[in-house]
């Protein structure tokens, strides 16, 4: 696995043998810490249901794709499905947007309150969820009663809530991203006779890509993984795959199955979007917030 | 943070002159657009926060000071003042409800200490032994980001599967297996719980470390460890005096960012114990939501919430008055 191929090595000198061997037994054991659940939600999501109530195999007796048929209709899982593909997506595009001008306002301009605003937006990643969790719930409650707008228990709700939660990280990763495209680059694009937002459309957003992309991923694992908010602000219709997942409990019996094949769908989508775009997220992370 | 430089020139091009940033009133009419851009910018997000955000707390903290039952909680802002009545139940801890407090304390404070330094930990040495280009490098940076990018939810919800006393894996491995334990042991239920979640916690948060750790280590100029291995200094040598020295900074970001996650982590003990967690892994968060939501004592939960903020601000704040001090004196 390890074997040395100096292609761009660190240092002119060959890494010692101590270090070789430290790699070697360190990346094996890891590898077997982070690949163990894999392992068991892939093999037990093709097992057959005595396989896995019973005392725990490493091999399927029988391999089986029904609980891949089964997870369809023991629980609405396509609902809960398009509600967090919904929730998620929206959420992200918003909190992008709004970002990206936040962002672009700290980056360029000096006003009066600039401080202030950064310094308030990231300490609200300090705050404690279940602080204003009721809060929230009652407000969106009012607003409803008030306006007829059903933000409790509707997607908008949800929308509306995860789209702050990723915002603060998003605004400081790409002010820092920002602040790294050359300023006269825009400022080239004033003097052609852009406005301030074709500067910020045509040349700041552009080539600020990378981070954009890492501020996206980032929001919508936020929004597909967040469980707290979900169980409470979601009803039967809007439920997302955070709280639908728990349906495949009966009053008897866990169908572990049906519940590991569920997750590896539900898992899927995202693992695969953001192993592809994850040196996007390490490039954002070394512009944006590793200073 | 912010390029100096950069505020500097939009300084000199928007504000000529005068009192910096007070924008006293137009001068010429291309000067509003100009000054009111900022904040037109920033409106979306700033109303976000103050609607999600600000106004909630500021009402949680409200909430705090009032008699609150699940009869009065609908119109929450008529019911009855009980002064600090809330906070006495919640520090008293010759009461249950303080004792229990100060238990769920202790518990997540040892839980994040232990979490976020076995995250730190496995993060710093595996972004240091992929630091240099070997076969299968590439593979394994990918492999070891997928804890980081499943949803919680599946991740714990497997780790709860592997967990199980009569068909989870753990037990099968300790006491079929390699027979360590007299009899299968409970994992979710009991003190052996602490241990679970501190393993899943681990597991789901170490990839974070490594990502921000390995985007540091980009920033070491290549040059240092040329001239320290000129200068004799072997491979262990230079990770000691070049490789962790230059990340100190880096790990400042992290360990706070590290802490505060974990510290008000809900997800992970939620899916993993459901609504009531086990004593010995009773973390804040899902000890408050018991409070508040459970057995419906609005006030004291809200109280509960504000105490815990005020500790996270002044364990921030501590930490940024020492780590800036420390980078002051290191500059001199």
């Amino acid at each position: 696995m390890s074997s040395t191929s100096p292609a761009r090595p660190r240092s002119p000198m060959a890494a010692p043998r101590s270090f070789l061997w430290a790699r070697r037994i360190f990346l094996t054991l890891l590898t077997g810490f982070v690949l163990l659940p894999v392992y068991v939600m892939v093999s037990s999501s093709l097992k057959p249901l005595e396989d896995v109530s019973g005392t725990f195999r490493w091999l399927p007796s029988g391999l089986t794709i029904r609980p891949y048929i089964d997870i369809w209709s023991t629980v609405p899982l396509a609902q809960y499905f398009m509600n967090s593909a919904i929730v998620a997506g929206a959420a992200t595009v918003c909190s992008v947007v709004i970002a990206v001008f936040a962002a672009y306002a700290v980056s360029r301009y000096r006003f009066r309150g600039k401080r202030v605003f950064t310094v308030t937006v990231l300490s609200t990643q300090m705050f404690p969820g279940i602080l204003f969790l009721l809060p929230l719930f009652l407000i969106y409650v009012n607003i409803g009663n008030a306006t007829g707008i059903a933000l409790f228990g509707s997607r908008g709700g949800l929308i509306l809530t995860y789209l702050t939660f990723s915002l603060p990280f998003s605004i400081w990763m790409l002010i820092g991203y920002f602040d790294s495209v050359p300023r006269d680059l825009d400022e080239a694009a004033l003097v052609d006779g852009c406005g301030p937002l074709g500067a910020l459309f045509r040349v700041v957003v552009p080539a600020a890509i990378p981070g954009i992309v890492a501020v996206a991923v980032y929001a919508f694992m936020t929004a597909w993984g967040e469980v707290l908010f979900a169980s409470v602000m979601t009803n039967d219709t809007t439920r997302t795959l955070a709280v639908g997942l728990q349906g495949y409990a009966s009053q008897t019996e866990v169908y572990w199955n049906q519940v590991m094949a569920a997750s590896l769908v539900v898992s899927v989508p995202v693992v695969a979007g953001f192993l592809l775009l994850q040196r996007y997220l390490v490039a954002g992370l070394t512009a944006g917030a590793v200073k | 943070m912010t390029t100096t430089t950069a505020i500097a020139k939009a300084d000199r091009r928007t504000v000529s002159g005068s009192t910096p940033g007070a924008a006293r009133g137009p001068r010429r009419p291309g000067r509003i657009r100009r000054i009111g851009l900022p904040y037109l910018l920033l409106l979306p997000a700033l109303v976000l926060e103050l609607l999600v955000h600000l106004v909630p707390m500021v009402m949680g903290i409200l909430m705090s000071f009032k008699a609150l039952t699940r009869f009065s909680i609908r119109d929450w802002s008529a019911a009855p003042w009980s002064g600090f009545d809330n906070y006495k139940i919640s520090v008293d801890i010759n009461a249950p409800a303080g004792e229990a407090l100060l238990h769920s304390f202790w518990v997540t404070c040892g839980f994040t200490v232990l979490s976020v330094g076995l995250c730190w930990l496995l993060g710093t040495a595996t972004a240091i032994f992929l630091q240099d280009t070997f076969r299968g490098r590439g593979v394994l940076r990918t492999l070891f980001l997928v804890p980081y990018a499943l949803p919680v939810y599946t991740a714990v919800i497997t780790w709860a599967f592997m967990f199980q006393h009569d068909n989870g894996l753990v037990n099968h491995v300790l006491h079929d297996q390699l027979g360590l334990t007299d009899k299968p042991s409970f994992w979710l239920i009991g003190d052996n719980s602490f241990i679970a979640l501190l393993t899943v916690s681990v597991w789901k948060g170490w990839p974070f470390a490594f990502l921000v750790v390995m985007a540091g280590l980009q920033n070491i100029p290549k040059e240092l460890y040329e001239a320290a291995a000129l200068d004799g200094a072997g491979m262990w040598q230079q990770i000691r005096r070049i490789t962790l020295p230059s990340l100190r900074p880096v790990n400042q970001v992290l360990v706070l960012v590290l802490f505060l996650w974990t510290f008000n982590d809900f997800n992970t003990p939620y899916v993993l114990f459901g609504k009531a967690a086990p004593e010995a892994a009773d973390l804040i968060s899902i000890h408050v939501y018991q409070t508040t939501f459970a057995t419906w004592n609005f006030g004291t939960g809200s109280a509960m919430s504000v105490l815990l903020l005020l500790f996270l601000l002044v364990v921030t704040g501590l930490y940024l008055l020492l780590t800036s001090r420390r980078r002051k004196t290191a500059d001199v």
